[in-house]
């Protein structure tokens, strides 16, 4: 299991969000969730423009096993995809945190940030999921 | 209760993501299940399926028990060492389960049955034996490890005598053959390739495991084994067929045998069904566009609604497949409800993938 980097915020439905230097959320799913659903094979990604709302589904993961709904941490506009997913899903699996992001979002309320796990709170989520 | 094959410490040690599949503790991959379909289909890799149940069958009538038991013909097996795979079914022609029949000797016949269907299994064939004097036991002693793949018989023989050896370079296709140290080699399986499946004394199935590693066979789990399944067109009980459907209507008429005089469990509802038509077919189905088909997912055709029976990504093709069940004749302008998205598929003909190649239309 890969270790879970401090800057990073989580969702109790295994998203992690990073605020960048420009201000933007960086959003992905956790290793933890990767390893769950298995080798992936599919993505869904939101377009560049929409409007995504914080709590609601905004992109798909497929793995092989499963499809797995993706939530918007903050409320905002996507303002960038990573578009590499569409041939090399599985780099989700290699590098949750890093290169297998998802996409990211300019946030319209940035305080929503402060509602979300820190990583200790989700290691011990993720710690009692597996019992 | 959770039950455990002879080799579950085996995956633990080998760090086996474990998942619980009919009340028995399985791996479902040993890391990636990708990588373990791939070397599947390019070289050699073994299943641990110990929690599929073999019953033994003995008596004086028992090849006469089973012209009335199973749904295909025990007659086309005429020698030991011959198996044949089947339905057996209920009064209404509902698929009770599906099997693999080997001819040991002739008083005595062995089935390996599913493992989720294990009981109710066991108390139908028990219960039908009964008027025909044949002993049924249940070899909970046994295990079952599956060797698949194009290298995987080559691999396995240098662990074997060499008599034996010998022997099964000879064996020919859905055959089987006694080996010692209590080895019961068949050439069959449920991957679409060549291989072994080995029924062995539970007792030593950890050192065999061991040996066929060291041999280069890498372990897979049931997650490849159920793609790779898919792949070759294989149901799977319970998700492609049950209680509530025919051979007819689930891709399997081709065992079903009609011969004649022969007064099988189920035969007069199939024969019923035939005479007015089989209202419902069995068909394979390709996703061009990026999505995956699943279980349940419902399929519009020009003749009305069907539903995806199994579905999943092929590592082989490297897109989606299924097996579907569908109204009608149709074999154009079909639709898969793809999470709110109608996106079109192509009917074909199963297998999709057999030795390790696509198979022509796929």
């Amino acid at each position: 299991m890969q270790e879970i980097p401090g800057d990073l915020k989580f969702l109790k439905s295994h998203e992690w969000a990073r605020i960048e230097d420009d201000g933007t959320i960086r959003v992905g799913i956790s290793d933890h969730a990767q390893s769950l659903l298995g080798d992936l094979v599919y993505v869904e990604l939101p377009n560049v423009g929409d409007d995504v709302e914080a709590g609601k589904a905004c992109a798909v993961v497929e793995s092989v096993k499963a499809a797995s709904d993706v939530y918007a941490p903050v409320s905002g506009v996507i303002v960038e995809v990573n578009a590499d997913l569409a041939d090399t899903p599985e780099t989700i699996n290699g590098d949750a945190y890093g290169d297998g992001w998802l996409f990211a979002i300019r946030p319209s309320a940035s305080e929503e940030m402060d509602e979300l796990l820190d990583p200790n709170d989700y290691a011990e989520l993720v710690e009692n999921d597996d019992h | 209760m959770t039950k455990t094959t002879p080799l579950n410490a085996s995956h633990r040690a080998l760090g086996a993501r474990m998942v619980d599949f009919g009340g028995w503790d399985m791996p479902i991959n040993y890391g990636s299940q990708i990588e373990e379909h791939h070397q599947v289909r390019r070289d050699a890799g073994m299943f641990d399926v110990s929690h599929m149940t073999v019953v033994d069958l003995h008596g004086e009538r028992v090849r006469e028990f089973l012209r009335r038991l199973v749904a295909n013909s025990v007659d086309k097996v005429a020698r030991r060492g011959k198996a044949f795979y089947t339905c057996m079914l209920n009064d209404q022609g509902g698929v009770i389960d599906d099997l693999i029949v080997y001819c040991m000797e002739e008083t005595f016949f062995r089935l390996v049955v599913n493992a989720a269907t294990r009981d109710k299994d066991l108390a139908w064939i028990t219960k039908q034996a009964a008027a025909f004097d044949v002993e049924v036991t249940s070899r909970e002693d046994l295990a079952i490890i599956a060797v698949q793949g194009p290298r995987a018989r080559e691999r396995m023989h240098p662990l074997l005598g060499t008599e034996d050896r010998a022997r099964a370079a000879k064996l020919m296709r859905f055959s089987a053959m006694q080996a010692d140290a209590g080895l019961f080699i068949a050439r069959t399986g449920y991957t679409g390739e060549d291989g072994y499946e080995v029924v062995l004394p539970g007792a030593i199935a950890g050192e065999f495991w061991n040996g066929l590693r060291e041999a280069g066979v890498m372990p897979a789990g049931l997650g490849a084994r159920d793609t790779l399944r898919l792949e070759a067109g294989l149901n799977l009980y319970g998700q492609d067929m049950d209680e509530t459907t025919t051979p007819l209507e689930s891709g399997l008429a081709w065992t079903v045998a009609f011969d004649e005089g022969r007064d099988f469990i189920g035969r007069t509802a199939l024969e019923a069904q035939l005479s007015v038509g089989v209202p419902r077919r069995l068909i394979g189905l390709v996703l061009e566009e990026k999505g995956i088909l699943r279980h349940d997912q419902i399929v519009l055709t020009p003749a009305g609604e069907g539903r995806i029976l199994s579905g999943s990504f092929s590592p082989t093709l490297g897109k989606s497949i299924a097996l579907a069940r569908v109204p009608g004749a149709a074999s154009e302008g079909l639709r898969v409800d793809v999470r709110g998205r109608e996106l079109p598929v192509r009917i074909v003909n199963p297998p999709f993938v057999r030795e390790g190649k696509a198979q022509p239309g796929v």
